[in-house]
């Protein structure tokens, strides 16, 4: 059983491995997700936040735009699933004396 | 309660350092704009050096510091004004997260949405400083229940 756990974790790393391989290169401008336009035919996302980020929101780091602004909600989310980890550590862990 | 450090060395050193990275985790939360930083990073630095504290200088310093019931409300009211911020864009006609509704009396909406990204930050590095110290605390007062 146990080498069989083994086999298994070294066949999916090799799978990842594999995988990864097939990405495209970093900064690889011709990438789909970096091309103006999508293979769909609309307009790509991080161009966008790349030309206008400035523009917008009159913020020089790009990366807290798009985290802060464009993606408000999933920063919001984010920040929730802290705050949850806390409660659930605060409702298995702390108990009240006596 | 956790004991104050036998070493010197552990408690000079930790004593110094902690305003330092204090103010060098507000530096970040607010340098979010410019560069490198952010609320996570900020809120995660500041949780650090609060938990420095209560490691080396034992829980009864490090009560008087912050105390540990502080934790999760200040976690909460984080998430809270956070999620504040898009309930006001909401009252002021936009859509929720909308930063150019803020009632801000600035002419320029672009500043606008600076400012709320700047809210936003400070509502994330809240609620990371308070749930990070709050975990730790959770963890050593179960550790004590079974001691």
């Amino acid at each position: 059983m146990k080498a069989l756990g083994v086999i298994l974790l070294f066949s999916f790393g090799a799978l990842m491995v594999y995988a990864s391989l097939g990405l495209p290169a970093h900064g690889d401008a011709s990438a789909p997700h970096h091309r103006d336009v999508s293979v769909t035919g609309s307009p790509g996302a991080a161009a966008y936040y790349i030309r206008n980020a400035y523009r917008d929101a009159k913020t020089i780091n790009m990366v807290t735009v798009t985290l802060g602004d464009y993606r408000g909600i999933d920063t919001l989310g984010e920040t929730v699933v802290v705050f949850t980890a806390g409660m659930a550590c605060y409702l298995i862990l702390r108990r009240k004396k006596g | 309660m956790i004991q104050p450090s036998k070493s010197l060395i552990v408690a000079v050193v930790s004593r110094t350092m902690i305003p330092y990275l204090q103010v060098f985790a507000l530096y970040v939360i607010f340098h979010g704009h410019y560069g490198p930083g952010g609320g996570f990073q900020g809120g995660a630095m500041l949780a650090a050096s609060l938990i420095l504290g209560r490691m080396a200088l034992g829980g009864e310093r490090a009560e008087a510091q912050f105390r540990s019931v502080w934790g999760s409300p200040l976690g909460a009211f984080g998430a809270l004004v956070f999620a504040t911020v898009g309930l006001v864009a909401v009252f002021f006609g936009g859509e929720y997260l909308n930063y150019s509704y803020l009632p801000l009396p600035l002419d320029d909406l672009a500043l606008v949405r600076s400012y709320g990204i700047l809210f936003i930050e400070i509502g994330v590095a809240l609620a990371l400083t308070g749930t990070l110290v709050a975990i730790f605390d959770d963890l050593v007062e179960g550790h004590e229940e079974y001691d």
